[in-house]
């Protein structure tokens, strides 16, 4: 911080009854005996904390002397601060934090004519010097990153759902025909995948009951719903949340007013 | 030194000098290392008593708080994924699969004395840290304080609240409970989001897809140790700027472009800033002992395929939720690639944007005003009506996302459609901005105008000139609305007791 061309603070001194070392507050006597109060209250507060955390009391108690403590020593160091200290104001001088016209040319001057100009008479160096750190800058990212994890190729784009899968809910349970009311909705995986990461992150799907009959959704689906099943991915492709809000299970009109 | 031998009380104190074993001290340590008059010129450091100086140190203040009670976090917290069967005292979850993450988390809370005041100390403590950035940087924003010379720590308060938030999520994250693991899979959709690198970004942060192992070690060492350190270095840098550049002030009597009007650091504002260190600190500890939050073990182990119902993340990411939340289902697919931009526009673009404002805003600001002067003095927001203006909309703008984070929990409450209130939200952000402005520049000018605005208003003197015009002339200012004060007067290097009246040397009694 200590800077040679700032100039020096003169030392000055104000004699003990100048106004402006008084405490501002009207009657100091009292001020001081509402601090004293608070700091005792911190200081009970506080040592309150060491003997709660002594025998283990509860986490409300251990938080309220610990937090009285430092807030009633914090008021009264506020105040005493604030109220009993010299009240000023005092003043301080701003000097520019510029330099004269000189010292900013000789800056200039070391920086460009001292050394640029060693560096313009070698191009090729320079050139070279830039370029090897400009590649050792991008190589040094690869450890960076490409370390850290696989590429993602084609990843993103399957599941583990195959054809023939057996569908089990998330205790490994396999589902049966049977086992849905109409209306109702469980989440199911692949078998085999329903206690793994990638299973419950990537093919969880839900599966609704619509009815107790074959249920076509669209023209040539006809095959698609049957006794009533239809199936959908349970991620939704926003973020990739799970969706498990079924309207049925609702308050009505949750969606739509009707 | 003389050869005789110190015997007496007396003789040793004046051996001592004038100001006894701390001046001793003080002179050991300036034989050293040369502190004497660059420690009292810090000591002399003038701070102004303006209460909105006070809100950066809220700022400063909860992060120590932050650090303290994160280190106590980091002796029990376990940052491993790895599955383990809960056994503990809390009952609903003991025989359950968990993660140690989680299982640990559960269990400092419950077992580890203090653990969960200071769990939810931590916490809160960051609720308030984030809090204390955003308002203290909108005080630098209305009042000007962010121009010449000081665009450099405007950009480094900028980056410290980027930093603050991102940090906010990673710690948010590390519990592995249902509600930040939701978090978690957000973000890895946000990352995906981006063009081009994105799939790469993600599948390199979480080691894969999502979930994996990785991500909870890897945002444990992020969280405790990488982004501390940098936001460390920058409020060092941040204070250090400060010192060098000195305070700002606002315009007053006695208050010039050339010096700063106030308390000096020792000993006046030492002792109120301790003072607000420990109130702020206290605050915090009462909001842990009282105020419940993030009670992870009712939100239950994560779980890809479960979610909850009133999942919001804390405060300061509900503009970004809000704006996912509201954002219309667009998206662009071909090639092969698939590119969301209902994710990539909201949460990629729109933060980008708003940031990059933020860190444009001086030189922006220069470049329209054409104003490259030095100001020490603030400006008075009223004073500048477009500025304010501006800083107004962009704050009803992200008053009104962070409304939006909050659809369900609306439409569930006020017993409305869900779809009503997405689409409300929508019209209410758009025009929130719009109407902010207006109504902001039109008070601004209005109160340029007003005399003496907020103080009380004085009788009008109706005075009838000899031609016979009428003139209304404001009255002073009642004298106990007017601030009184002395006339400032640089800080007091020596205090000197006054002569007394008749000073006639006494015989001094020498102990012996």
């Amino acid at each position: 911080m200590s800077d040679e061309s700032r100039t020096p603070v003169a030392l000055a001194g104000l004699r003990a009854d100048d106004p402006h070392l008084e405490p501002s507050a009207r009657n100091p006597h009292v001020v001081e005996a509402v601090i004293a109060g608070l700091m005792v209250v911190g200081t009970l507060c506080t040592a309150g904390f060491g003997a709660a955390f002594w025998v283990n009391a509860k986490p409300w108690i251990l938080g309220a002397t610990l937090g009285g403590g430092l807030l009633f020593l914090g008021l009264g160091l506020i105040a005493w601060g604030k109220y009993l200290m010299p009240r000023g104001p005092f003043v301080e001088e701003r000097h520019p934090l510029a330099n004269d016209e000189a010292e900013r040319e000789g800056l200039a001057s070391v920086v460009m004519d001292r050394g640029a100009s060693v560096i313009k008479r070698r191009p090729l160096l320079g050139g070279l010097l830039g370029g090897g750190m400009g590649i050792f800058g991008i190589v040094a990212m690869f450890p960076l990153l490409r370390s850290l994890g696989p590429l993602p190729k084609g990843t993103l784009f399957h599941t583990d759902w195959r054809k023939g899968s057996y569908l089990v809910d998330q205790t490994g349970r396999r589902i049966h025909e049977g086992d849905l009311a109409v209306g109702s909705i469980v989440t199911v995986f692949p078998e085999g995948t329903e206690n793994t990461d990638r299973g419950q992150a990537v093919d969880q799907t839900v599966l609704i009951r619509l009815s107790n009959e074959n249920y076509v959704t669209q023209k040539g689906r006809a095959t698609w719903g049957p006794k009533g099943y239809v199936a959908y991915s349970k991620l939704c492709t926003h973020l990739g949340c799970p969706v498990g809000l079924y309207e049925q299970q609702l308050q009505p009109g949750f969606w739509e007013r009707s | 030194m003389s050869s005789e031998v110190i015997n007496t009380k007396r003789a040793k104190q004046e051996a001592a000098g004038p100001y006894g074993k701390v001046g001793h001290a003080l002179n050991e340590l300036d034989d050293r290392l040369g502190v004497a008059k660059g420690g009292r010129s810090f000591l002399d450091k003038i701070f102004p008593d303006h209460w909105s100086f006070m809100l950066g140190e809220i700022a400063l203040y909860s992060f120590l708080v932050l650090l303290v009670t994160g280190v106590f976090l980091t002796l029990y917290y376990v940052p491993s994924s790895a599955i383990v069967t809960y056994h503990g005292p809390y009952l609903p979850l003991v025989g359950q699969k968990v993660t140690q993450a989680y299982a640990s988390t559960v269990n400092l809370s419950f077992s580890v004395r203090a653990g969960l005041l200071m769990r939810q100390m931590h916490h809160w403590a960051c609720d308030i840290f984030v809090g204390a950035l955003v308002v203290h940087m909108a005080r630098i924003f209305f009042t000007g304080a962010f121009r010449k010379p000081r665009e450099l720590n405007w950009t480094i308060g900028v980056t410290l609240l980027t930093l603050a938030i991102a940090n906010g999520f990673l710690g948010y994250s590390l519990p592995d409970d249902l509600v930040s693991g939701t978090g978690i899979r957000i973000a890895y959709s946000i990352m995906l989001s981006i063009p081009l690198v994105g799939t790469y970004l993600a599948f390199f942060v979480f080691g894969g897809n999502f979930p994996g192992t990785a991500i909870i070690p890897r945002f444990f060492i992020l969280h405790v140790l990488i982004v501390p350190l940098v936001i460390l270095g920058l409020v060092g840098a941040h204070l250090a700027l400060l010192v060098r550049q000195k305070h700002t002030q606002f315009p007053g009597p006695g208050r010039e472009e050339n010096n700063v009007v106030g308390s000096p650091m020792f000993p006046v504002f030492m002792a109120k800033t301790t003072g607000y260190l420990f109130g702020v600190s206290g605050v915090i500890a009462l909001l842990g002992a009282f105020a419940q939050i993030n009670p992870i073990w009712q939100f239950g182990p994560y779980d890809a395929a479960r979610i909850s119902y009133a999942v919001q993340p804390d405060w300061y990411m509900g503009f970004l939720d809000g704006a996912l939340r509201i954002f219309p289902a667009w998206s662009f697919m071909g090639f092969g690639h698939t590119i969301p931009l209902e994710v990539t526009i909201p949460a990629v673009i729109f933060p980008g944007l708003l940031f990059g404002l933020a860190y444009a805003w001086p030189a922006l600001e220069r470049r329209v005003t054409g104003d490259h002067a030095i100001h020490h003095l603030l400006d008075r927001p009223s004073l500048r009506p477009k500025r304010t203006a501006a800083g107004v909309a962009v704050l009803a703008l992200l008053s009104a996302l962070f409304i939006a984070s909050s659809t369900d929990v609306i439409a569930n409450f006020f017993h409305i459609s869900l779809n009503t209130v997405l689409w409300a939200m929508r019209v209410i952000v758009i025009v929130s901005p719009f109407v902010a402005y207006p109504i902001t520049y039109k008070i601004c000018k209005e109160l340029q105008g007003v005399h003496g605005a907020g103080k009380r208003k004085t009788p009008n003197l109706v005075v009838r000139t000899d031609e016979g015009e009428y003139l209304a002339e404001p009255t002073p200012a009642y004298p106990e609305d007017v601030h009184q004060e002395l006339e400032p007067t640089p800080v007091p290097t020596f205090i000197e007791e006054p002569e007394p009246e008749s000073a006639a040397p006494g015989v001094r009694v020498v102990e012996r």
